[in-house]
């Protein structure tokens, strides 16, 4: 108990500003103290934002059991999809979810390999929420199932039936590319923390804390050797990670644009999901560390220097998707295709018109306001941008999936889709899932990098004289 | 669930031989006395098998009131309900949707010609408004599971329409009545027919005063026989006839024509030129299945056939209308104004007709005529006024069709029956102390001016023998279970007079009864079956000593060798009456049966309540039939709830804005708004029959306006028209005959050549199985929707399913309107699945659960299905149908005897959709190798195929070249639906050719 109280934080909380990554006055010592402080904390002195935000998440939970208990019981006509909309909420989430995935990797592996410092405080951050996105991603798919309890069968693995999956399926391909990046994504995330639940072994105030990171330490020592085995293999993590980062979207992508369906059968659409991907994880790593870094004070570990530059990354491919979707409009016209022209003006001005028209607001005009430097320093002003271009994104696979499929080929069997109150309650339920796993992690583990901090401090100081030497 | 043995069945779980038996019988002592009597079971396995026997079953239900529901003698649903509940938890508690365990043992001594797995068919026929459709009855192991038309039979032809195909699930509802009811509590036959007899005999001293029977039309030589017995013993018994969509007006016309009885029917064979006045005849009537074909045989474009032109002049668009090669709207009231005055316009003398001056276009619907003497035909509607008939016979007479292509038949309904308004005012009079009411529901389908609920109290034994509980059972003291068709001995007769007898293929699942046991009773036979009843009538009638080989001739054939109703040849002219004087502005309501409920017979058929209506693809409701500018005028929009008044009297329903439909008419349909149909069909739509009037039935004045409020409507198909696509390709016969190929000829439409196509085809090398739909014949009657239902374990969804556009049909009708919003080209196409033979479902399954075969069909392996659903939306053309729940009825046991043994019930969660009926496709495989043989052209049929009433569907051997529907494909005509896509579709279609008359264009 009394231990604790080492790790208030002891230096001075202040936003540095645009131009540094951490606030002044930071040791080694207090980038741990600070960071490890917030996982240490016993439990009933949890900032009362933490104990109802994750009561919250916890109710919401409850509600995605019942919403997925009451589908296992009834099956997918609960939902609201239909003939012709076969797909609905189960996919657009599963893409969506999937998307915001994106940021962690990018940011730690190809943000890594690109040697962009101001990741360090935000990547391990990005990176759990990777994973619990993915996770949240990943129970899509089986739920969508009208047998879910067949889903393995998706899996090919020596049978009695002889039978192997389709491989021609881009459902199939999926299979792979989700999975390979969510175990690629658990291993990357995990060796980034060893030296840093080290770090929490070492310092715990508590015998059975000391006990549980050690066993999550798997021995770590700190030597030399260790680093350096370390490194080489963080390294090619991120070498791995980051064509995935590509291919997972990509694959995904492929679920529409190999199907024929005016709408689904874009070349445009590898790329124009990835940085959709891209664009919308950003936008979650910001909604979600804004507040955090206001209930924690952490506003000298995570500055306005990186708000900024997620900012500007967020509207350089907010661009991206920008292009994606005006090449889309452009080539429903210059294709000729009857059916295509019919969907785009269908999507625009048909029963759905709505969602496309919040789709563009969301996407493209309201992120323009990003260019704007007094825009991207007022933290709230970001923050609720983020958010909108998270349900932007939402909606642009609503646009996809929905528009695409209500009105296809053969008027007689057009239809209307509608989501019903089990899907948005199996929708909310993900949220809450993906709220309550990054509640506990924040309690839990260290939310930012210490060790890749400590590097900061050493990095400032060294550089300290030198920048004294040029004034 | 031992008890729930059906004792047809060669397989007897073998719990039931070694559990001990749940129910004993104690009074071992009544037992033996009553098998001593011989009124017991004369062999019995077990003494709960000779329990079950009606006779002691009987005796315990007078000891014990209400205790012998318990004896093991099949289960009541609610029992049934509850184990099923029970159980279904329990396995889900295992796993989902987990089949029981079954231990079976096979016959000791094999039944004659009853192979497992092998169906056996019989004919027998089914009696529609009284008229035979003859039929062959699949059955599996003694359960009849499918309905086929008899080829050999003249009212069928091979083909059947919708009623017939749903019948079979009439026969396994659940709801049926099941036990015999006094005053609503359960009693016995015996009981009945005890207490009767005495009656009866009563009756009959009294020479049958104050007797009455009503019966719903009928042709039965049995039952007339009966009839005729009866009123020998009792000549005051008099017979009254309630049938609510059989128009009056027909018969008492033909009367008039004939000067007796007749029928008047119709040869389309021989007819250049139809006109119609408001007449539905490929759908309505006895002979409708035989119009279709013969009407649609006479619009083949190939082969040197003059192509038939039909003018349809009518009201509510009619399934005939909706072909047409021109279509007049005229409002239901002024169709006889249209009849005189073309009546007139071809040198009948008519009187003047009242109104308006002749149409524009009537001049040249005149020439036509006169140029097609002997070889054109008027067919008056029918539930047109007496008027419209006898015009349409004085014209048809005037151009010299009778004897071509107008016939009369001696009619074979019986004379001197009555109407049922004087049945209502002889129970008024106090005239009927006992009446008995022979299957049809008057309480329900009497027009409301009748107020027959008032006047059935008055009689003081009503005595109802009903298929259902219904209305009129809840006002009758004696309720008898109707056996089915399928169930019972009768004979019945069709159009021209042909006689079927009915063989049962079936015991009486609940015990149910006939008519001729009832009359029997009256008749002083009280045991008499109806096979002794039908038999002994028979042997009436054929007295030579073969009577046996007559007999089973008969049955085999399902038609009696003896001679057909005698042709009438009436001479002499008909005065037309004058017509009464009528505003033609008025508001016009117009009263037809329900096109799929028909009067509310079919209103519990789960079958027939979903499948869409062909000309509003409306399910699950009744609509009210707005025209365009009605409902512009009165702001109605689709949907919205519509009140109809007729004096005073108002019903509410919602509006369906129909193109077509002439200004101030609304139509409305019998059929639904019922409280004692069943669970299926209560409390559904609104009750036309509580606004009609029963002196002007069929058509009235009075006035309709919208609410405003919405009502949530389930319909198949949201948007009317092609939207600038051309999946129905039509021409007229000018550019037909210009370009053949019209369907094919545009550049947008030139099919894809081989060089396009990146993959060499497939060489196949058996069988190529494919199939063409003639859209020039399709009427869009929806039989073969039915006829698919049941032959593949269709599962039925509900309205709210169907309204969130889930339901199940294999293949459905598209119906597309084109050109003016009030009177528009209307364009029918049915859909299967393509088995495309590039089919885009294949490649994105990711279990490999749709495949394509070696003989091109494009199969559905449920088993491998997990349900990702990716199938159906790369399916260009919609046809697969998903297990959104468990939709197939797992727990309601009677359902089980009508599946298609060979067609898997399918499970929730699985995509289903057409297999070109593969099950028929393997078992003439399976046939013709054990014969060292192919598969002959024309041997397998699919169900749609079969059931077809115009022959637009033809299913065959592509590899076969002399195959027909080979030669159909390489008919010019022959296109693909979205060629475009490169799917190489294997069912094609065949282009729509009109064939208007030069003097109406423009």
């Amino acid at each position: 108990m009394a231990n604790t109280e080492n790790y208030i934080p002891t230096v001075e909380v202040v936003d540095p500003g645009p131009d540094r990554i951490l606030g002044p006055g930071h040791d080694y010592e207090t980038v741990t103290k600070r960071i490890a402080g917030v996982a240490y904390q016993p439990f009933k002195n949890s900032p009362k934002k933490w104990l109802v935000g994750a009561f919250i998440s916890f109710v919401f939970v409850n509600i995605f059991m019942v919403a997925v208990s009451y589908l296992f019981l009834r099956g997918v006509g609960i939902w609201g999809i239909n003939i012709p909309v076969a797909w609905g909420f189960a996919i657009i989430n599963f893409v969506w979810w999937i998307g915001i995935g994106h940021a962690g990797t990018l940011i730690s592996a190809i943000l890594f390999l690109l040697k962009q410092d101001w990741r360090q405080s935000i990547s391990r951050f990005s990176e759990a929420m990777t994973l619990f996105a993915v996770a949240c991603a990943g129970m899509f798919p089986i739920l969508h199932l009208g047998r879910p309890w067949l889903a393995y069968w998706l899996i090919p693995y020596p049978n009695s039936m002889w039978l192997w999956p389709q491989p021609r399926s881009p459902l199939e391909w999926d299979v792979f590319a989700v999975s390979t990046y969510a175990t690629t994504s658990v291993v990357f995330w995990y060796v980034g923390l060893i030296p840093d639940l080290a770090a929490m072994r070492d310092a715990a105030p508590h015998l059975w804390q000391k006990r549980a990171y050690a066993i999550l330490a798997l021995g770590w020592r700190n030597s030399a050797i260790h680093w350096h085995r370390y490194q080489k293999a963080y390294l090619l993590l991120a070498g791995l990670a980051t064509p995935l980062v590509l291919s997972v979207h990509t694959i995904v992508s492929f679920d529409f644009a190999i199907a024929q369906l005016p709408g689904w059968h874009t070349t445009i659409f590898p790329p124009y999901f990835v940085a959709g991907a891209v664009y919308s994880g950003f936008a979650m790593v910001l909604t979600l560390m804004i507040p955090l870094r206001r209930w924690y004070n952490m506003k000298d570990l995570v500055t306005l220097r990186h708000i900024d530059a997620a900012s500007k990354l967020m509207l350089g491919v907010g661009l991206i998707v920008a292009y994606g979707y005006g090449m889309e409009a452009f080539f429903s016209w210059y294709s000729g295709d009857k059916y295509e022209s019919f969907m785009y003006w269908n999507r625009i001005t048909g029963p759905y018109g709505w969602s496309y028209a919040m789709l563009i607001s969301c996407n493209i005009v309201i992120p323009q306001a990003l260019w704007f430097e007094r825009v991207r320093h007022n933290i709230v002003a970001v923050w609720l941008i983020s958010i909108v271009i998270n349900i932007g994104m939402w909606l642009e696979r609503f646009v996809i999936v929905v528009t695409s499929l209500h009105r296809d080929f053969l008027p007689s069997s057009w239809g209307k889709y509608v989501g019903t109150q089990w899907d948005w309650a199996t929708y909310a339920g993900t949220i809450g899932f993906f709220m309550l796993l990054i509640f506990l992690f924040v309690r839990t583990l260290p939310s930012i990098s210490i060790f890749e901090l400590r590097e900061v401090v050493h990095h400032d100081k060294q550089l300290e004289p030198l920048v004294e030497e040029t004034i | 669930m031992k008890d729930s043995v059906n004792h047809n069945s060669p397989f007897i779980p073998i719990e039931s031989l070694l559990e001990p038996p749940r129910k004993r019988v104690t009074d071992l002592q009544e037992l033996r006395e009553k098998l001593a009597s011989g009124n017991g079971p004369q062999f019995w396995r077990t003494l709960e098998e000779a329990a079950e026997s009606e006779e002691l079953h009987e005796y315990i239900e007078q000891e014990f009131p209400g205790l012998s529901g318990q004896i093991p003698q099949g289960v009541d649903r609610r029992s049934l309900l509850k184990v099923m509940g029970a159980s279904l938890a329990l396995a889900g508690a295992a796993a989902c949707t987990k089949q029981p365990k079954e231990l079976i043992v096979p016959y000791v001594r094999q039944p004659e010609n009853i192979i497992p797995g092998m169906p056996l068919f019989y004919a027998t026929a089914m009696p529609l408004h009284g008229y035979a459709r003859g039929l062959l009855v699949e059955s599996h192991l003694n359960r009849p599971t499918k309905v086929e038309g008899n080829p050999d039979h003249p009212a069928s032809l091979g083909s059947t329409g919708i009623f017939e195909q749903g019948s079979i699930l009439n026969l396994y509802d659940p709801d049926r009545s099941q036990t015999v009811l006094r005053e609503g509590r359960i009693s016995t036959y015996s009981e009945f027919t005890g207490l009767f007899s005495t009656a009866a005999q009563g009756i009959t001293e009294r020479k049958g005063e104050g007797l009455a029977i009503l019966t719903g039309v009928t042709t039965s030589p049995t039952l007339i026989s009966q009839m005729q017995a009866l009123s020998t013993s009792n000549p005051a018994v008099k017979w009254y006839v309630h049938e609510p969509s059989v128009n009056p007006a027909m018969a008492s016309a033909a009367r008039k024509i004939a000067g007796k009885n007749a029928f008047v029917s119709y040869d389309l064979s021989k007819a250049d030129v139809i006109v119609s006045l408001d007449a539905d005849f490929l759908t309505n009537g006895p002979a409708s299945v035989v119009y279709s074909k013969q009407f649609s045989a006479r619009r083949a474009v190939e082969g040197g056939n003059k192509r038939n032109r039909y003018y349809a002049i009518e009201c509510t668009q009619t399934v005939g209308g909706s072909i047409a090669d021109h279509r007049f709207p005229v409002k239901s009231s002024q169709i006889a104004v249209v009849a005189y005055q073309l009546a007139k316009a071809l040198g009948v003398n008519a009187p003047d007709a009242p109104g308006a001056a002749a149409p524009s276009w009537l001049n040249a619907v005149v020439q036509d005529l006169q140029g097609a003497k002997g070889r054109s035909v008027v067919i008056p509607g029918e539930f047109q006024p007496e008027s419209v008939h006898l015009a349409a016979h004085a014209i048809n007479a005037a151009l010299g069709n009778i004897g071509q292509t107008v016939i009369l038949y001696e009619g074979v309904e019986p004379e001197g029956t009555h109407s049922t308004e004087e049945l209502v005012s002889d129970l008024n009079n106090g005239h009927v102390e006992t009446l008995i009411i022979l299957g049809p529901n008057p309480v329900y389908s009497a027009a409301s001016t009748l107020n027959f609920k008032d006047a059935i109290r008055k009689a003081r034994l009503v005595v109802r023998l009903g298929q259902m509980f219904d209305e009129t059972s809840l006002f009758s003291h004696w309720h008898i279970p109707e056996a089915h068709y399928l169930e019972t001995w009768s004979d019945s007769r069709a159009f021209d007079g042909t006689i079927t007898i009915q063989q049962p293929l079936i015991e009486p699942l609940y015990g149910g009864k006939s008519a001729h046991e009832i009359l029997s009773i009256l008749i002083g036979k009280p045991d008499q079956t109806s096979h002794d009843a039908v038999k002994s009538y028979w042997q009436t009638q054929y007295k030579a000593a073969d009577f046996q080989t007559f007999w089973q001739r008969s049955l085999h054939d399902g038609w009696v060798n003896v001679p057909k109703s005698g042709i009438l040849n009436p001479s002499g002219s008909i005065a037309l009456p004058v017509l009464p004087a009528a505003d033609a502005n008025a508001v016009e309501i117009v009263f037809r049966p329900d096109p799929t409920i028909g009067d509310g017979t079919w209103s519990n058929n789960g079958w027939l309540q979903e499948l869409p209506k062909p000309q509003t693809k409306m399910t699950w409701d009744n609509v009210v039939l707005v025209s365009p500018k009605d409902a512009q005028a009165q702001h109605i929009a689709g949907a919205d709830l519509v009140e109809v008044t007729v004096d005073g009297r108002t019903i509410k329903g919602p509006a369906w804005i129909a193109p077509g439909l002439p200004e101030g008419s609304f139509t409305i349909t019998f059929g639904y708004g019922r409280s004692g149909s069943g669970r299926v069909g209560n409390e559904i739509g609104y009750n036309a029959y509580s606004i009609q009037n029963a002196a002007m039935p069929y058509v009235t004045t009075g006035t309709a306006k919208g609410t405003g409020v919405h009502y949530r409507i389930a319909n198949t198909q949201e948007t009317q028209t092609m939207a600038g696509r051309a999946p129905v390709r039509a021409a007229d016969i000018a550019e037909f005959s210009e370009h053949p190929n019209f369907p094919t000829n545009e550049e947008e439409f030139k099919p894809l050549t081989q060089e396009e196509n990146e993959y060499k085809p497939w060489p196949y090398t058996g069988y190529k199985w494919g199939m063409t739909i003639d859209l020039n014949v399709c009427t869009g009657c929806s039989a073969c929707i039915i006829a698919c239902q049941s032959e593949n374990n269709i599962a039925v969804v509900g309205k709210d399913q169907v309204a969130r556009g889930r339901h199940m049909h294999w293949i459905r009708v598209d119906r597309y309107y084109h050109g003016n919003l009030d009177n528009p080209e209307v364009y029918n196409q049915p859909i299967p699945c393509m088995h495309c033979e590039q089919a885009p479902c294949e490649v994105v399954c990711p279990v490999a659960a749709t495949v394509h075969s070696n003989e091109g069909i494009n199969e559905m392996v449920y088993n491998r299905c997990v349900g990702t659903r990716y199938c159906s939306n790369n399916c260009p053309y919609k046809v697969r149908r998903f297990n959104f729940y468990l939709f197939s009825d797992w727990n309601t046991q009677s359902l089980y005897g009508m599946r298609n043994p060979d067609v898997t019930v399918r499970s929730r969660g699985v995509m289903e959709k057409c297999s070109y009926c593969i099950q028929r496709i393997q078992e003439n495989k399976i046939k013709t190798e054990k014969e060292g043989r192919t598969i002959r052209d024309g041997e397998v049929l699919t169900a749609c195929q079969q059931v077809c009433p115009t022959n637009a569907i033809t299913f065959g051997n592509l590899n076969d070249k002399k195959s027909k529907v080979a030669q159909l494909q390489a008919l010019q005509r022959n296109y693909n639906l979205l060629d475009d896509l490169n799917t190489r579709p294997r069912t094609t279609y065949l282009g729509y050719v009109r064939n208007p008359n030069e003097a109406l264009k423009g």
